[in-house]
């Protein structure tokens, strides 16, 4: 099966090329950080985590949206996600894939990576992430390979793989939460310490996720004969509407919270995300323009999704679905994490910028996931044209 | 995909998963037990107390300079002054510097008992004092570690740092509430590419000759002087504050007398302390 990653046409190999080139700059950005260090970068003693951990943190919500599409399909046997499924787990596999990636950049001494596994340290979140990431990473592969397998055979999946597709549904919950959950139980950074930090991750995860999906669906069907489906397509833009509904009204529940409340440390982050914090006689705004963007992006994307005949126009549909995957990326892989750092232990504010290098390196890593992407869409293509005919010969 | 390789890359797969899984489970059961995370104060909890008034520029000046010439600590220079001076702590780059003990103003210290109508005061008599790693009794840093380069000592309550372990990860900068920790951006140890000197310490030498300079990419901090306790000295800081106007440091175990009298006596106040993670420096303010 999976030397049908090497039958494509002119159009995959010049697709794979164009990721090796990204991938290529990326290496070498990255080699100048492992000879140079972390210093390359924009990060800094007030900002320890920048770029890499952001986008890890956009990811992850993609990786688990995959379940949006499972648990119909396998638990509520909605048929019309049939098409639709090895889909979902094909793009959960490149985005934990990227996830890890994305960690691994952001460490100053990645060759010590095992002590991880060698000394697992039960209180730490961040090994909890590590084991439900791998987890997750294991269990997509190891479903997909086989449901994929045994449609191609013609032949029912082995029994043995239905426990485990019902477990990845609570997994793919889990390792948004745990993503979370890094962020959420620390007393030293209130804009990130509220119990509604796992919620709005997980409903922002099952708005962009979904959008992407539906994104690639639809350029899947105009490149190639690959139909995920009319039903399934509307199906995931409801669930996009109602995830992004939700999620707009937690966005307002924290900004209810943090400046009615008045407290400094509660309300001096969302000023400095909407109106720009005045401190030490400077003006700090770098984010406002951003925020504005997406909050009325989110707006605009909600309130027109909600509309059942936009929703059924494809090329409105994705465009909207660009906006959700704009407005969610600007909310989780620009602000959230810089702005834990506003204002810093010692009360100082300390932007961040990344460097040239450093988006090298992202884009590097987004290029890897992408390459395991179209690879892996590619063998699903070639297996299910080849289904098809043999249906139609017979 | 003919049935040998694909059996193989079953059989090879599997494996691999299992000896992860086997080394994990190893792990866990052979680490040590660093006793990662305290809870309760114990009689041989070690804590400093700082008095305020007797902390001039001339002690923290001593303190700064004993500790980082203890430790080795590179003086990375602030690239937007135009003449930063080697061994004024001062010229330290805010973003990639790395400080052990230092000192910040008082509305930096404490920025949750300023009030506002204090600030415009502050602004032109900043009161400056000490700040250094609190080794706290609940502390968040190691709680969050992931490979437990960072634990506290169960002995004396002192945080300490392992820098062969330590990935880089820097969650306990994250963590830390009190910007204590510092990461090493760049190569400490890095030389100049033309006269082979060290670019960040003083007279290209290593101040001193006992204590490990570290790598590029690992994490550091004060470590109460763990390394000079073991053969029964006092903290660099404390005897070099000590030299300067007695009395403006004062360091021992919560169960000994002196700490306990200075705390009985004096009114103290931690940094940041209502968020449970039970800071160890007391200030006399």
């Amino acid at each position: 099966m999976l030397d049908n990653a090497l039958r494509g046409g002119k159009s995959y190999w010049v697709l794979l090329a164009v990721w090796g080139v990204l991938i290529a700059i990326g290496l070498v950005a990255y080699s100048q950080q492992l000879t140079q260090g972390l210093t390359i970068t924009g990060m800094s003693q007030d900002v320890s985590w920048g770029l890499y951990i952001s986008q890890f943190t956009f990811l992850v919500g993609v990786a688990a949206s995959a379940v949006m599409v499972v648990l119909p399909y396998y638990l509520h046997n909605y048929k019309a996600f049939g098409k639709m499924v090895i889909l979902g787990e094909c793009l959960a596999v490149s985005a934990v894939l990227m996830c890890m990636l994305f960690i691994f950049v952001d460490m100053g001494q990645p060759t010590r990576v095992m002590n991880v596994v060698l000394h697992p340290t039960l209180n730490s979140m961040m090994f909890w992430d590590f084991v439900s990431l791998t987890g997750y990473l294991l269990l997509n592969l190891v479903i997909g390979a086989v449901t994929f397998d045994a449609e191609r055979k013609g032949a029912p999946p082995p029994t043995w793989v239905k426990p485990l597709i019902y477990l990845s549904i609570p997994w793919a919950v889990s390792i948004h939460t745990v993503t979370a959950f890094l962020y959420s139980g620390l007393e030293a950074r209130t804009f990130w310490m509220t119990a509604i930090l796992a919620p709005r991750f997980l409903a922002s995860a099952f708005a962009s996720g979904p959008s992407l999906l539906i994104l690639l669906a639809l350029i899947l069907r105009t490149f190639t004969r690959f139909d995920a489906g009319k039903e399934a397509i509307q199906k995931l833009a409801l669930i996009v509407t109602y995830a992004m509904v939700i999620n707009v009204f937690f966005v307002l529940m924290e900004l209810f919270t943090g400046l009615y409340s008045d407290m400094p440390h509660h309300m001096e982050p969302f000023r400095y995300l909407f109106l720009g914090l005045q401190h030490d006689g400077h003006q700090y705004a770098g984010l406002v323009g951003w925020m504005w963007v997406c909050e009325l992006l989110s707006v605009i994307c909600v309130v027109l999704l909600l509309i059942p005949k936009v929703r059924a126009k494809d090329g409105l549909l994705a465009v909207l679905c660009v906006g959700v995957i704009a407005a969610i990326w600007i909310e989780k892989g620009m602000a959230m994490v810089v702005t834990g750092f506003i204002p810093s232990p010692l009360g100082r504010v300390t932007e961040y910028t990344p460097t040239p290098p450093e988006i090298a390196i992202t884009l590097g890593v987004y290029a890897v996931g992408f390459l395991v992407l179209t690879v892996l869409y590619r063998i699903v293509l070639n297996v299910r044209e080849r289904l098809e005919v043999t249906t139609e010969v017979t | 995909m003919n049935k040998d390789r694909r059996s193989f890359l079953k059989q090879a797969g599997t494996t691999a998963l299992g000896v992860g899984c086997g080394f994990s489970i190893l792990g866990t059961g052979c680490s040590s037990q660093h006793g990662s995370h305290g809870g309760e104060i114990s009689e041989h909890q070690l804590a400093m107390i700082i008095d305020v008034e007797l902390c001039n520029e001339d002690v923290r000046r001593a303190c700064w300079e004993a500790c980082h010439n203890t430790h080795n600590v590179p003086f990375i220079p602030d690239p937007e002054k135009t003449d930063p001076e080697q061994g004024n702590p001062h010229d330290i780059d805010p973003r990639e510097g790395i400080r052990w003990i230092w000192e910040e103003n008082h509305e930096n210290v404490f920025p949750d008992q300023v009030h506002a109508a204090a600030r415009a005061a502050l602004q032109e008599n900043p009161l400056p004092t000490l700040v250094l790693c609190n080794h706290c009794t609940s502390p968040s840093c190691t709680r969050v570690c992931p490979t437990k380069a960072t634990w506290k000592r169960e002995s004396d309550g002192i945080v300490m740092m392992d820098m062969h372990r330590c990935i880089g990860c820097r969650y306990c900068m994250v963590a830390c509430p009190y910007g204590a920790r510092s990461f090493n951006w760049r190569d400490p140890r890095q030389r100049d590419p033309e006269t082979g000197e060290l670019l960040y310490f003083a007279d290209n030498e290593l101040p001193s000759a006992t204590f490990p300079a570290r790598s590029k990419g690992v994490v550091e901090k004060c470590n109460f002087c763990a390394d000079q306790l073991r053969f029964g000295k006092q903290p660099s800081c404390v005897v070099a504050a000590e030299e300067v106007v007695p009395g403006a440091l004062t360091f021992g175990r919560h169960g000994d007398q002196k700490i306990k009298d200075k705390l009985k006596t004096n009114r103290t106040i931690c940094r940041r302390i209502s968020l449970g993670t039970g800071p160890n420096v007391f200030y006399i303010v």
